[in-house]
């Protein structure tokens, strides 16, 4: 490809503009020009005396704000980007094939390791490329920021070459964005995206850099924390719960004869496992979690109750509907949770505590409202709950635990049988043989399903998926970001085999960087989700829902990633043993049961006192 | 399949269905005035308009412009929605990180104020009439051609509303509105307020 930078002549010169000369060495004042930059290209960029250009200015930024890893792809605008990129061995740079993975990775990375994900792609469809990762950490909340390059600034709204409006795209799917034209600004910019991406409720936070602000010299410094936040004085989070509504909430606990904690999101993004095993403790009230709070609390904890929600446990969503009180943290009340919020906990007054106020009443009037962080509000609610005999709670502690077992043993979960190979048994294998202390990333569909309720999740963090706006396509990618963010924990990507051929381009990037994630593809030969819908809510009509995959233990292969094929029972232990033998990527290609479903399910628009059920084929 | 609300339910007297949970926002609807105060940066304006947008409610009126405070501008925002609709707007406004304040001022004592430009038919038979209308309305003439004259007129919305539906049978060539603005009254001052 040829590069250019069109450089327009200077509009409204009061001389006749001179013409420039293209053709080096041909004695002009342009050709000098030309001669020079290249010189200047060749001993500035590569000798030790460059000057510092805004490339530079960024990569400064990365490090200061801690960033070690940066997944990208390069592009003609952000070349200046990848040149200098040597200079800055402090910043691993991932390869991916293409930028959506890198948006995902960068994704998986922040929820692995609680940091902020760095993405960055080039203009126009380098950008757009991103916009599906962008939007999957905006509706998980993920501190993530994604750079992109646009075209140099004098040729911005002329329709240049990959130049498209990406901050008006990403204006409405990001916690803020920004448009950097000057490379003095970069410094500021990175530091400010940094800080709103990770601070209160996070989210991601875009910048768009024109060509020549990358270019530019620049001396500009690095601000500091201070001069951020003040910087941004339409910023100010609220932590700290208000006394008084942290009293209110606990006098209500106080009388609660059936309470429950609706643990979310915001319990591991405050980092407050502690905290709510504390409360729980104190006060005897057993804790249900959304599908992004799993990991909140030990599954194994005596007041681990389970999953909520439209898949979730019958018994949870039994407590929930027979609850006195709802003590919701981090969480909110999205209608994968609740159902018809006119059906929903029709008993229960409800304390909502959230940090993003704009949570607090937007889908179910609340009782007690309570603005802060999770952590700090489960201090206080802790402090100030009295202390509960579990002897107080014995009857209604009793009941749950009855209808847990009714539950367990009602929904068929296939498990047990040997004829045929359920996703639920893989699942559980799955999480036993790695003693449930893995990162397990999930894709979108059933595939979600069965891993959040059968693989038994026992630590933080443990637990990844694209949940609010489901995006097939996540698990690779994003497992290879959480095994760069947590390389402590073996990782583990569970998909269906619609997303995994979504993203299956991530393979290379895997193998060429030897990330040691291990796939564990249910193959269905289904898009299983809409096969269900299909059978459970469109009598039958099975349009589109069978999908043919190709030979995946061959794709594997030609990638240079070890891969297993799993399609009987007994075959599973030997094959999760064998993936987590090989030192690097490796892939098990499970036949899955082609017709399973996933069972309870509330249908779209009822309640969760409406779930259907089914105990399975008949054997 | 769904749980028996007998074995659910705490307390012996059972209601015979299980009550019915309020759903926020569906109270009545009502004209709102907000007053924002934003960082004047690049697309604020965009950012404004896009969220009110995505998050399905409708703007009536927008007015921006310059404070007094460097940095600073201000938008009157009028909209229809009952009080957790517009509440919730205003949160989400909120979250926006160059928005400083949003203040709803609905319930309190302000000025109201909005300017219209209205060009009328208005020939030598009855420009008398519609020059009477107009003072009565303590608009203003501010240009008379041989078929039409262009009235200024400022008052609430409520206000120019009547004139603009007295001037109607006339024949309207062209309409502009401002928008409202508004301040609230008294020596308080919501710029002041602010903590920068």
């Amino acid at each position: 490809m040829t590069m250019t930078k069109g450089e327009p002549p200077a509009a409204g010169a009061a001389d006749a503009p001179q013409r420039r000369s293209h053709v080096p060495g041909d004695g002009t004042a342009g050709a000098a020009a030309i001669e020079q930059a290249r010189h200047d290209m060749l001993h500035e960029v590569r000798g030790r005396k460059r000057t510092r250009i805004g490339a530079d200015a960024l990569m400064e930024a990365l490090i200061l704000q801690g960033a070690d890893t940066l997944f990208s792809y390069p592009g003609g605008v952000i070349l200046p980007i990848y040149d200098i990129l040597a200079d800055y061995p402090q910043i691993r740079h991932i390869l991916v094939r293409h930028e959506q993975g890198g948006g995902h990775a960068a994704d998986g990375y922040a929820r692995a390791s609680g940091k902020v994900g760095v993405c960055m792609g080039t203009s126009g469809p380098g950008a757009t490329n991103l916009v599906t990762a962008i939007g999957t950490a905006q509706l998980d909340s993920i501190p993530m920021v994604a750079l992109t390059g646009n075209v140099a600034a004098p040729l911005l709204g002329k329709d240049a070459f990959q130049e498209i409006d990406i901050t008006g795209i990403t204006l409405p799917m990001t916690k803020h964005n920004y448009l950097v034209r000057n490379a003095d600004d970069i410094p500021r910019v990175v530091a400010e995206a940094f800080y709103i991406a990770k601070t209160g409720r996070p989210g991601p936070v875009h910048v768009d850099f024109t060509k020549d602000a990358l270019q530019a010299e620049t001396r500009a410094e690095h601000p500091s924390l201070d001069e951020i936040i003040a910087g941004l004085p339409g910023f100010r989070p609220t932590f700290e719960g208000h006394p008084r509504q942290l009293k209110t909430a606990a006098r209500e606990i106080a009388t609660a004869k059936r309470p429950l904690i609706l643990a979310g999101h915001g319990v591991l993004i405050a980092e407050a496992w502690d905290e709510l095993k504390a409360l729980a403790e104190k006060a005897q009230i057993p804790v249900a979690w959304t599908l992004l709070g799993i990991g909140a609390m030990d599954e194994e904890h005596p007041l681990a109750y389970g999953y909520m929600g439209m898949h979730g446990w019958k018994h949870v969503n039994r407590a929930i509907q027979s609850a006195d009180l709802l003590i919701a943290i981090g969480m909110r009340f999205d209608d994968r949770v609740t159902g018809s919020v006119k059906t929903y906990a029709p008993y229960a007054r409800i304390i909502h505590a959230d940090i993003d106020p704009a949570e607090i009443g937007k889908n179910v009037a609340v009782e007690v409202p309570i603005v802060g962080d999770a952590k700090n509000v489960l201090q206080g609610l802790t402090r100030l709950v009295h202390a509960v005999d579990p002897a107080d709670r014995a009857e209604y502690l009793a009941q749950l635990k009855e209808w847990r077992e009714e539950s367990l043993g009602s929904s068929w979960h296939g498990s047990g049988r040997s004829d045929i190979l359920t996703a639920d048994h893989v699942v559980e294998r799955i999480g036993a043989l790695t003693d449930h202390v893995a990162t397990y990333v999930a894709d979108v569909g059933q595939n979600q399903m069965w891993l959040a309720r059968y693989t038994g999740f026992r630590r933080p963090h443990s637990h990844i998926s694209s949940g609010g706006l489901g995006t097939m396509g996540f698990a690779v990618p994003a497992a290879m970001g959480a095994a760069l963010g947590n390389p402590d924990a073996e990782t583990w990507a569970v998909c269906g085999d619609g997303g995994f051929q979504m993203t299956s381009q991530e393979l290379m990037t895997l193998a060429a960087d030897r990330i040691p994630v291990k796939i564990a593809l249910l193959d269905n030969k289904k898009l299983g989700m809409i096969r269900q819908w299909q059978e459970l809510v469109y009598a039958g009509n099975y349009h589109s829902s069978h999908l043919p995959g190709p030979d995946f233990v061959k794709l594997a292969e030609a990638y240079g990633i070890p891969a297993f094929k799993v399609s009987t029972t007994n075959e599973v232990d030997a094959a999760i043993h064998a993936a987590q033998a090989v030192d690097g990527p490796a892939l098990i290609w499970f036949e899955i049961e082609q017709e399973q479903n996933v069972y309870p399910m509330m249908p779209a628009g009822k309640g969760l006192s409406d779930l259907i059920e089914q105990r399975g084929p008949e054997e | 399949m769904s749980p028996d609300p007998a074995a659910a339910t705490p307390v012996s007297a059972v209601p015979e269905a299980p009550p019915v949970r309020a759903v926020p926002g569906t109270g009545e609807a009502k004209r709102h005035m907000l007053i924002v105060l934003v960082m004047d940066r690049p697309g604020v304006l965009n950012r404004v308009a896009s969220l009110m947008r995505a998050r399905n409610f409708n703007i009536d009126s927008l007015a921006v412009s310059r404070t007094d405070k460097e940095h600073i501008s201000r938008m009157t925002l009028t909209l229809h929605g009952d009080d957790v609709a517009v509440e919730q707007a205003a949160k989400q406004l909120y979250r926006l990180i160059d928005v400083l304040k949003v203040q709803d001022v609905t319930q309190d004592q302000v000025v109201e104020h909005e300017l219209a430009l209205i060009k009328v038919r208005a020939t030598d038979g009855n420009r008398g009439e519609v020059i009477k209308i107009v003072e009565l309305y303590k608009g203003a003439i501010v240009d008379i051609s041989a078929e039409s004259v262009i009235v200024e007129a400022h008052g609430t919305e409520t206000e120019i509303d009547a004139l603009v539906a007295l001037l109607r049978s006339y024949g309207i060539k062209e309409l502009v509105r401002t928008g409202a603005t508004v301040m609230l009254r008294g020596a308080g001052s919501i710029e002041e307020a602010l903590k920068l």
